[in-house]
C-alpha cells in the first residue's frame, strides 16, 4: 500500500522526497557496483600464482586529487535534492485546514475546530492541512509512510507539519519514536475523502463520531474512551497493563497512595472524576505514579459522566 | 615492577612466571598483551549475551504477535542489547583489544606510556559492565528505554535505569584513559627514526581515535549525571513539566555518541590499511591522504551531531549546515575506500582469511556508507529516520565495518598473539557463513525502513512479514558462522600449529619480534633508518 513506487503522489511531498532518493539510490549503486567489481577483478587478476611481485606503487597526487573532487561535487548535487524535497515541508499555507493531533502513551487523538474528536484522522482531498502537533507525555513520532512526512511530538514544545493529501484512500500512521510499552501499537490511519464528502462527515452535528456507530446508552461512554485512548493502558478484561483495569470497578474498594500514605477508598463518581482529572493524587497499590497525565481541558464533566455509565456496565 | 635485568628476553608473556600464580598472573599483569587478552576474553563474553539478546530479537520478529516474548520483554532486549553491544563491545573494541597489544609493539615500544593507568581502564570497564548487568538482575524491571536513554521517557519509565546509566557513565572513563595513555604513548615512544610519517597506519588511526575518546567522551558523561539527577532529584534541565527542554538532552547525547561512530569505525579502518597491504605485498597507496582522512574524519565528526536530529524540531539553518557537513565528512571516508582498492592494483595478492574478511569489509562498509548518503539528505532522512532503515545502516556500519574488521584482524594477528596458526578450512566455512547470514539478516531492514516500519517495534503489520522471516533466517545464518569462527580460535590457541615470526611477510615492527612476543617484546628498541618505512615491500 505504501512501498515507495505504488504511492505515486499520495502527498504533494511525494515527487521531491522520491527523486532525492531515486537520484542518491542511482548514484550509490553505480559506485557500489564499480568498486565492488573493480576490487574483484584485481583480487583475480593479480593474484600471487598470476603475478607473484608486486609492481611497487606509493600513491598517485592526481588521483588523490580526482577521488576527492568527483565525489565532492556528487555529494552537494545529493544534498541539493535533498534540501529541495524538503524544503516546502517547513511552511504551510496560511489558509490551510487546521487540526490539533494529541499523542500520548500509546494513541493519537484528532480534534478538529469544531470540537470533533476522532481516533482516525478525517482529511479533505486536495487542501493543505495543518497539524498542530502536541504530546501529552513523551516524544512520539508523527508518521505517515504514503504521504513522505514525520515529526516528532515534542512535550512541552508546540510543533506542527502540514500536507496536501492527493489520493483517496485509507494510509497508515505510525508512531515512529520509541515511546515505551506499547509504542508498536501506536498506530491508526488516515481516511483522505473528496471534499464534498469530508464536509458532509465534518458538519455532522454527533460531537463523536468515528468509524464505529451507536449501539446503545453507554456506548458514547466507550467510545469518549476509545478515542481518548484510555484502552491502551487499562483492559476491561481484569488484565493488569501500565493501570489498574476497569473490570468490576465501579462500587468496590480499592487500596491506593496518597501522598506516601496508603488509605481505602470506594470507587464512586467524584473518585473517578478526581482519577481522571487529577490522576497523580491518589494512585492504585501497585502502579506507577506520573504516567498519567491529567485530562482537564480535554474530557469535560459531561464526558465523564458517559464514561461513569459505561464503567458501571463492567461487571 | 620489575626491573629488565631481571625479566629474561626469550620468554614469551604467555609463558612468563612472575611474581603472581594463576588468574592473577593476569588480572594484576601491567603488560599490555596480557591487558589485551582481558579485554579480549571480557568483551567476548559480552559479545555472546549481546548476540543471543539480537537473537531473540530476531525470532520474536519472524512473525507478527506474540512469538516467544512480550513487548515489555521486548523492549529490555533490545536496549540490553544496544547498551552492551555499543558501550561495551564496538566503542572499546579494536583500541582496548588490537591498540593494547599492538600499538607498543608497533612503534617499536616496550609497552604503553602508563601501564598501572592501563590495567586501572580494565578494571573500571569491568566495574561499568557489572553495574549494567546489576540494573537487569536487580531492582523491578529491565530497563526499557532503548541504549539512546532518550529524555522524557528515561525519567518516565519505573524500571531500573539508574545502575545502567551509571555502568555507562563509569565505562566512558575507561574510554578516557585508554585515550589519554595512547595519545602519551605514541607521541614520546616511538622508536628513534621512527617520525610521524613513518608510523603505520593503525597506530594514526588510534591517534585520531584517541582524540574522540579524550575530548568527546566527557560531554555523555555529563549527560549522563543529568539525567540521574533528573531521575532522583527532578531538577527541570531535560523535564518539559519542570521547565526543561528535552531535545536538549539529545543534542547533548549526540554530540558524542556521533564522533563515538568514528571512534569505533577509525581503528576498523586503521586495522584495514594494515591487512590490505600485507595480503597485497604492495606499499600501501596514498599513505599520507589515508592518515589525512583519519584526521578529518576526526575533526569533523564532532560537527555532524544533528543528522541524528532532523525530525526533533531545529531550525531550518541548522538542518541544512547539519546535511551539508555530514556529506563532506563522508568524502575521507570514500577516499579511504579508494585508496585501499587501489593498493590492490598490480599488488601480489594472497587472497588469505584475513584478506577475505578485509575485503568483505570494504563491500559491507560502502553499503553503509552509501545508505549514510541517504540519511545524510534532508527529504529521505525524514523519511527513514526512526525505521528499520537506520537499524539495517548502522548494523551495516557497526557491526558490518567493526565487526569484519575485527575478525580480520583476529585473523591477522592472531599467529603473532598466540604463537600458532587457526586451520584454515573452518575459518574459511566461517567467514562464508557468516557473510551471507549477515547480508540476509540486515539488508531486509534496508527495505523494511523503505516500505515505512518504524524501529523497536515488538510487533507489526502483516504487510512487513516476508522481509522479516528472510532477517530472521540470517541471523541464523550468522550465528552459525559466528561458532565456527569462535570455536576454531579458541581450539587452535592450543592445538593449532606453531605459527613463524613472520607468516604473511608483513613490514610493520610487530612481525620482527617472536611469536607470541616476549614480555618486554624487544630486546633492543629498533631504529628506524632513512629508508626503513612501515611499507617498503
Amino acid at each position: 500500500m505504501y512501498i515507495l513506487s505504488s504511492t505515486t503522489n499520495a502527498s504533494n511531498f511525494v515527487t521531491g522526497v522520491d527523486k532525492a532518493f531515486m537520484i542518491i539510490m542511482g548514484i550509490s549503486f553505480v559506485f557500489l557496483i564499480g568498486l565492488t567489481f573493480t576490487m574483484l577483478y584485481f583480487i583475480y587478476k593479480y593474484n600471487r600464482k598470476k603475478n607473484p611481485v608486486a609492481t611497487q606503487i606509493e600513491g598517485s597526487t592526481k588521483l588523490e586529487i580526482i577521488w576527492t573532487v568527483i565525489p565532492t561535487i556528487l555529494v552537494l548535487v545529493m544534498f541539493y535534492y535533498g534540501w529541495a524535497g524538503w524544503a516546502p515541508m517547513r511552511n504551510a499555507p496560511k489558509d490551510s485546514f487546521n487540526i490539533q493531533v494529541t499523542g500520548r502513551m500509546w494513541n493519537y487523538t484528532f480534534q478538529y475546530e469544531n470540537g470533533k474528536t476522532t481516533d482516525t484522522l478525517f482529511v479533505p482531498m486536495n487542501k493543505a492541512v495543518k497539524l498542530k502537533l502536541i504530546s501529552m507525555d513523551v516524544i512520539h513520532g508523527f508518521f505517515i509512510p504514503a504521504f513522505r512526512i514525520k515529526e516528532d511530538v515534542v512535550p512541552g514544545r508546540e510543533k506542527s507539519a502540514w500536507f496536501i493529501a492527493q489520493r483517496e484512500g485509507l494510509f497508515e500512521l505510525f508512531c515512529s519514536e520509541y515511546c515505551g510499552l506499547d509504542h508498536s501499537y501506536m498506530y491508526t490511519y488516515v481516511k483522505v475523502m473528496p471534499e464534498q464528502k469530508f464536509k458532509a462527515w465534518y458538519v455532522d452535528t454527533t460531537k463523536h463520531v468515528d468509524v464505529a456507530a451507536v449501539e446503545s446508552p453507554t456506548a458514547n461512554g466507550k467510545r469518549i474512551m476509545k478515542n481518548i485512548g484510555c484502552f491502551a493502558c487499562h483492559t476491561v478484561d481484569g488484565n493488569k497493563l501500565v493501570g489498574p483495569s476497569f473490570k468490576g470497578i465501579y462500587g468496590h474498594k480499592v487500596t491506593v497512595t496518597t501522598g506516601g500514605n496508603d488509605r481505602e477508598v470506594t470507587v464512586d463518581d467524584e473518585y473517578i472524576k478526581k482519577s481522571i482529572y487529577d490522576p497523580n493524587a491518589d494512585v492504585v497499590k501497585g502502579y506507577n505514579k506520573g504516567l498519567m497525565q491529567p485530562y482537564v481541558g480535554q474530557l469535560s464533566e459531561d464526558d465523564i459522566k458517559q464514561i461513569t455509565e459505561y464503567l458501571k456496565t463492567l461487571k | 615492577m620489575q626491573t629488565a635485568a631481571q625479566i629474561p628476553h626469550d620468554v614469551s608473556y604467555l609463558d612468563y612466571k612472575g611474581k603472581y600464580k594463576g588468574i592473577f598472573a593476569w588480572i594484576f599483569s601491567t603488560d599490555h598483551k596480557r591487558i589485551a587478552l582481558l579485554y579480549m576474553f571480557s568483551m567476548m563474553t559480552l559479545f555472546l549475551v549481546g548476540v543471543a539478546l539480537g537473537l531473540a530479537m530476531k525470532l520474536e520478529l519472524i512473525a507478527p504477535g506474540r512469538t516467544i516474548m512480550g513487548p515489555q520483554s521486548y523492549n529490555a532486549v533490545f536496549t540490553v542489547h544496544g547498551v552492551i553491544m555499543i558501550f561495551m563491545i564496538v566503542i572499546p573494541g579494536l583500541p582496548a583489544v588490537f591498540g593494547n597489544f599492538m600499538l607498543p609493539i608497533m612503534i617499536g615500544a616496550k609497552d604503553v606510556a602508563f601501564p598501572k593507568l592501563n590495567l586501572l581502564s580494565w578494571y573500571i570497564y569491568v566495574l561499568g559492565a557489572l553495574l549494567v548487568i546489576a540494573s537487569v538482575l536487580f531492582g523491578n524491571g529491565i530497563p526499557d528505554t532503548g541504549w539512546t536513554f532518550y529524555a522524557p521517557y528515561s525519567f518516565k519509565t519505573g524500571t531500573n535505569l539508574l545502575p545502567a546509566i551509571f555502568g555507562a557513565f563509569v565505562l566512558g572513563f575507561s574510554s578516557i584513559l585508554t585515550g589519554l595513555n595512547f595519545i602519551v604513548t605514541i607521541h614520546r615512544m616511538r622508536a628513534p627514526g621512527m617520525t610521524w610519517f613513518k608510523m603505520p597506519l593503525f597506530p594514526w588511526s588510534l591517534y585520531g581515535t584517541a582524540w574522540i575518546q579524550l575530548l568527546a567522551t566527557p560531554v555523555v558523561g555529563i549527560t549522563l549525571v543529568l539525567v540521574s539527577l533528573e531521575r532522583i532529584f527532578g531538577i527541570g534541565v531535560f523535564d518539559p513539566t519542570l521547565g526543561g527542554d528535552p531535545v536538549l538532552y539529545q543534542h547533548l547525547f549526540w554530540i558524542y555518541s556521533h564522533p563515538a561512530v568514528y571512534v569505533m569505525i577509525l581503528p576498523a579502518m586503521g586495522a584495514i590499511s594494515e591487512i590490505i597491504p600485507t595480503f597485497s605485498q604492495k606499499h600501501i597507496f596514498g599513505y599520507k591522504a589515508i592518515i589525512a582522512s583519519t584526521l578529518a574524519i576526526a575533526f569533523v565528526g564532532y560537527f555532524v551531531w544533528g543528522h541524528h536530529m532532523f525530525t526533533s524540531g531545529m531550525s531550518g539553518t541548522a538542518q541544512y549546515t547539519f546535511s551539508i557537513l555530514t556529506f563532506i565528512v563522508a568524502i575521507p571516508s570514500a577516499i579511504k575506500v579508494f585508496n585501499w582498492i587501489s593498493t590492490m592494483h598490480k599488488g601480489s595478492i594472497n587472497p588469505d582469511i584475513p584478506f577475505l574478511w578485509a575485503v568483505t569489509f570494504i563491500f559491507v562498509f560502502m553499503i553503509g556508507g552509501f545508505s549514510g548518503l541517504v540519511l545524510g539528505a534532508l527529504a529521505t532522512n525524514v523519511y527513514v529516520h526512526d525505521t528499520a532503515f537506520v537499524v539495517a545502516h548502522f548494523h551495516f556500519i557497526v557491526f558490518g565495518g567493526v565487526g569484519f574488521a575485527f575478525f580480520g584482524a583476529i585473523h591477522y594477528w592472531y599467529p603473532k598473539m598466540f604463537g600458532r596458526m587457526y586451520d584454515k578450512a573452518w575459518a574459511k566455512m566461517g567467514w562464508a557463513f557468516f557473510t551471507v547470514g549477515f547480508l540476509t539478516l540486515y539488508s531486509p531492514m534496508f527495505y523494511l525502513g523503505m516500505m515505512g516500519m518504524p524501529r523497536r517495534y515488538y510487533d507489526y503489520l502483516p504487510e512487513f512479514h516476508a522481509a522479516n522471516i528472510l532477517s530472521s533466517l540470517g541471523s541464523w545464518v550468522m550465528a552459525f558462522g559466528l561458532v565456527i569462527v569462535i570455536i576454531n580460535l579458541f581450539r587452535s590457541a592450543k592445538n593449532g600449529p606453531i605459527a613463524p615470526m613472520d607468516p604473511w611477510h608483513g613490514k610493520t615492527l610487530e612481525w620482527t619480534v617472536p611469536s607470541p612476543p616476549p614480555v618486554e617484546n624487544f630486546d633492543e628498541i629498533p631504529v628506524y633508518g632513512e629508508k626503513d618505512g612501515p611499507y617498503n615491500y
